[in-house]
């Protein structure tokens, strides 16, 4: 084993623990006398600057990886470092939204284990192993389940944590028992290696047992991506999570749990990449271009299911809510399903990787700006209810501008990122496969984000044309006003020009 | 020039926005100012592309791993939608003087509004097409809801999921064709050459026609119509009935027909006479035409019989297209612009001159006002209007109908007396308005006088005055040239026919 280049390969990883370490040291030792405010700003630059120097140790090269033994452990490069990139200015974003926030006195705590999630979700990005993958996906939620409880004073906090935790820890344990499966029937834990021996005997003839494990594995990373029906705990999570928390577990767990979805997704089509391609298993390929049989289309019918449902409950339960986070979290939901679409319907080349890493990335991004107006306006008002957001073009017109222009791009509409995402999605979906069932579940989802416009109506509607019961100022600190302008920014700019970060996407996908 | 409307439209609106608050006069007159500017560009570029082809104004790749281009191009129907808006957005801002709820926020999203109506008759590139077509939805929710009247936040809410849906079953079409044509390009001329398949474009066709067609008022998807305008303040229902429908009509004209011309054609087989998309469409439409114009008869709103006789107009734009022949085609274009033209004008003095002074509508209460002695202005503009609505030789509305009228006779003589009945209820439904709400003949009691004089209405001002001159004489003087229009729009359906509808 290469150690120089295991340590290049998880060069991020490692400066986000360091820094979360450091953060530690310094608020805990040096810190505990200061003021809340101080130490508060200390621990989130220190974090910022953490992400910082992470971006800037990684690779940003066409796909490759490191392997142990001939088979793949990390991949870097590719979708990996598009994820990557994404996880370390959606962390940095979410720790600039900690300024002021008064829910916790334990604030070197609360960023150090945002940071090491955050090497979690880094971790799930690059992981083509299934041992790999657990471990990067339990630093990852366990993270998650302390973020959730952290604002102790809270009930609803302690109960989203303790949904969140049995669910979560459930849905490890099914995870685990597919992953089991899949080793017995493979012998292996490298996912191509597994993909392989899929398609063989004697895994080939057990198919009953592959499909439960599949399943199993479903059940586990759905839980993660909160697709129905494994989504039970979002809403309550979103709901009861201190803001921050929930932007965290909205953006970057759901960017690295994608990511984690196309490694997988990847390695099941490129089952043959990297392996000494002998004449007659060209022959095989030539004959089976794109789609064949081993784990390639049951997890496809997997994630079909798993779409449409999340399309279904998502859209529909987000009309009746009163309360803007879990109108959020069943939106989420919602989003969810368009993307599990797309990965449903993952191309060999990288056409739809592209499309779904657009779509994640940007997703994220609103999400965190979404949530941070939520949390100033639940701040001012105590409440998230729908009622709290009456008459905010008149208490803070900046504020309402911002939530203006993200939930019209979480509804789709043009000039807006979202609107672009969608479109690229579902266009790389019809190109993959021309099938009616692909044209009517894009149909579908085109149907369903008609319908989404209705509740993300609801909540502008009161901002902007419902009378104000109350007309006092929202005051929005600086730091985070200027966050919120640069993520209204960003959407609204890389919806004007989607081939700004379609291009830089494109560019790691070039060598393929 | 012609793309220097949506921009000067977008700058206004985005200028608008970030005006402080409070200074409505500011707000009114930056408003006026670029609405004027796009109009003389509107103008010009309709005087300098007088007769000549299609002409592309910007062509740059935008999205090139999609094959997407930014393509404004212009032919002679655009150059008269985006003078018909040019027109409208003058007009709706002279009659929107009077707001003084968050000026400077109306004119906004007013501005906005016509910058993406302007950008989807400019675009010639399906996907340019449809992301300005929603940039011109949003804008009409929050100006119904917040400044609306009757039922607002309802007829809003109504209205823009209804738009939405039709853009929805666009998007689709767009997504579909896209996918097909596998020619790597959005470009609405690559598109309708990429040979699409006839069983494609015999479901595609459909899909995208009813998707523009909602917005455009066809039956029986036009239900949003009446309640919206009647909800929306004056400018949004002028804006509304004046170009917004016509951006649906213009969808199904330069996108559904052009792109999927083969799902006109005959299906092979019939169903109770009728054999293709093309008589399905054209009976709804002959249904609009009729059904609006009877509804529009027992009305007791003043401002939902405009919002009928909408529909009924709207019928005869859809029923001009079906023909399928040159002089049936120019007669649908041309009414687009007449009844741009004539549906705000109508608009204008019901919303502003009339209910902004009587608050009320009611055509039973305007009845007892004695309207045509305290507010002669309104009468006699409402007459002027009216005529020209029903179609009075000398305005444009009789050019439009005369054209639609032997287009289709010549497709086929049964849908012509459809038109027949339209026209004759046409007549009805515009007196008894004009009637009950202006002359009616309620001797006044002593006491009435009394109170009529305690109670002036506020003296006519000089924008309302500029707003209808400007309108009744476009009217007029179109009605009196038509050759004005016909200049421009007869070489581009002529191109249109010739090319199988390209």
């Amino acid at each position: 084993m290469n150690y120089a280049e295991l340590f290049r390969a998880t060069l991020p990883e490692t400066v986000l623990e360091i820094a979360s370490l450091v953060v530690l040291v310094v608020d805990l030792a040096f810190l505990r006398e200061a003021a809340l405010k101080v130490r508060v700003a200390v621990a989130s630059l220190l974090g910022v600057a953490g992400c910082a120097i992470g971006f800037w140790t990684m690779q940003f090269e066409p796909a490759g990886g490191f392997s142990y033994g001939g088979s793949l452990l990390l991949s870097t490069g590719g979708y990996t470092a598009v994820v990557q990139a994404a996880i370390l200015v959606l962390t940095a974003l979410t720790l600039l939204l900690l300024v002021d926030s008064t829910f916790t006195r334990h604030v070197g705590e609360f960023v150090a284990v945002m940071l090491m999630a955050a090497a979690g979700g880094l971790l799930i990005s690059a992981a083509q192993d299934l041992i790999v993958i657990f471990i990067g996906l339990e630093l990852l939620s366990l993270g998650l389940y302390i973020l959730t409880a952290f604002a102790k004073k809270s009930g609803r906090s302690a109960e989203a944590a303790i949904k969140y935790y049995l669910f979560g820890g459930m849905s490890a344990a099914f995870l685990l028992f597919g992953f089991s499966y899949l080793y017995g029937l493979s012998g292996s834990t490298n996912l191509q290696q597994i993909a392989r021996a899929a398609i063989v005997p004697p895994a080939a003839g057990a198919t009953p047992l592959l499909y439960v494990a599949l399943v199993m594995i479903a059940a586990g990373l759905g839980f993660k991506v909160a697709a129905v029906p494994f989504h039970l705990w979002a809403p309550d999570t979103y709901e009861g999570a201190p803001a921050p928390g929930a932007a965290f577990i909205a953006s970057v767990s759901k960017v690295a749990s994608f990511a984690l979805l196309i490694g997988i997704g990847t390695a099941i089509l490129h089952l043959f990449d990297g392996v000494h391609v002998v004449r007659v298993t060209t022959g095989f390929l030539t004959m089976f271009p794109s789609r064949y049989s081993g784990l390639a289309a049951p997890w496809s019918l997997i994630l079909l299911i798993l779409a449409v449902a999340s399309m279904f409950l998502g859209n529909l339960a987000a009309l009746v809510q009163t309360s803007v986070r879990r109108l959020v979290a069943y939106s989420a939901i919602a989003h969810a399903g368009y993307i599990l679409l797309g990965l449903a319907y993952l191309s060999y080349g990288p056409r739809s990787t592209e499309a779904i890493l657009y779509y994640v990335v940007t997703y994220g991004l609103t999400t965190v700006g979404a949530f941070a107006v939520v949390d100033v306006v639940e701040r001012a008002t105590g409440s998230d209810r729908l009622e709290a957001f009456l008459g905010l073009h008149k208490r803070n017109p900046l504020l309402a501008a911002v939530l203006l222009v993200l939930f019209l791009s979480l509804a789709g509409i043009p000039p807006l990122v979202g609107f672009w995402a969608k479109f690229n999605l579902f266009a790389a979906v019809l190109q993959v496969s021309r099938g009616a069932v692909p044209f009517a579940l894009v149909a579908l989802a085109v149907a369903f984000s008609a319908v989404s416009l209705y509740y993300y109506l609801q909540v502008l509607k009161r901002a902007y044309v419902m009378p104000a019961v109350e007309e006092s100022r929202i005051r929005v600190h600086p730091v985070t006003l200027l966050v919120l302008l640069a993520v209204a920014a960003g959407v609204l700019v890389l919806g004007c020009f989607p081939g700004l970060l379609g291009g830089w996407i494109n560019g790691f996908f070039a060598a393929i | 020039m012609l793309a220097w409307t949506i921009y000067l439209s977008f700058a206004g609106a985005l200028v608008e926005a970030l005006l402080p608050k409070g200074r409505a006069a500011v707000a009114r007159w930056l408003a006026l100012v670029f609405a004027v500017a796009a109009l003389a560009l509107a103008v010009a570029g309709f005087i300098a592309g007088w007769g000549q082809p299609r002409q592309v104004i910007v062509d740059v790749p935008w999205v090139p791993s999609m094959g997407i281009h930014y393509i404004l191009a212009a032919d002679g129907i655009s150059r008269v939608l985006v003078l018909l808006t040019g027109l409208a957005a003058v007009a709706g801002v002279l009659f929107s003087w009077n707001i003084e709820h968050r000026t400077n926020e109306f004119f906004a999203f007013y501005l906005a509004l016509i910058g993406g109506v302007f950008g989807v008759f400019l675009s010639f590139d399906f996907f340019l097409l449809f992301v300005f077509y929603e940039i011109a939805i949003v804008p009409k929710y929050f100006l119904i809801s917040i400044w609306g009247s009757t039922r607002r936040e309802y007829g809003a809410m109504k209205l823009a999921l209804y738009s939405f849906v039709g853009s929805a079953m666009v998007l689709i079409g767009l997504l579909a064709a896209y996918a097909t044509s596998g020619s790597h390009s959005t470009g609405l001329i690559q598109l309708a050459q990429a040979g699409f398949p006839v069983s494609f474009q015999m479901w595609c066709f459909p899909l995208v026609f009813v998707g523009f067609a909602i917005l455009a008022g066809m039956w029986p998807f036009h239900t949003w119509a009446p309640t919206g305008h009647v909800a929306a303040p004056t400018a949004a229902s002028m804006l509304l009935a004046g170009v917004v429908m016509k951006l649906g009509a213009y969808g199904c004209l330069r996108v559904a027909m052009g792109l999927f011309p083969h799902g006109l054609d005959p299906w092979g087989f019939s169903f109770i006479g009728i054999g293709s998309w093309r008589d399905v469409f054209a009976i709804l439409a002959m249904i609009g035409i009729v059904y609006g114009a009877l509804v529009a008869l027992v009305q007791s709103d003043f401002k939902f019989v405009i919002g009928y006789s909408s529909v009924s107009h709207m019928g005869l734009v859809l029923l001009g297209l079906m023909t399928l022949n040159q002089i049936g085609m120019t007669g649908a274009v041309f009414q687009m612009f007449s009844h741009g033209i004539l549906a705000g004008l109508l608009f204008a003095i019901v919303g502003r001159i009339v209910y902004e002074r009587t608050h009320t509508r009611q055509l039973a209460d305007l009845e007892g006002m004695h309207l045509s002695r305290r507010l002669p202005f309104a009468a006699w503009a409402f007459v002027v209007a009216g005529v020209a609505s029903m179609g009075l030789p000398g305005f444009s509305g009789f050019v439009a109908e005369l054209q639609v009228i032997i287009g289709s006779w010549q497709a086929d003589p049964w849908w012509t007396i459809s038109i027949g009945v339209g026209i004759v209820v046409a007549v009805a439904y515009t007196w008894r308005a004009l009637q009950k709400a202006f002359f009616g003949d309620l001797t006044p009691t002593a006491h009435a006088l009394e109170a009529e004089q305690a109670h002036k209405f506020d003296p006519i001002t000089w924008p309302e005055v500029a707003g209808f001159s400007l309108l009744a004489a476009t009217s007029l003087a179109v009605g009196l040239f038509p050759r004005i229009l016909l200049g421009a729009i007869e070489p581009a359906i002529h191109t249109m026919l010739a090319g199988g509808l390209r």
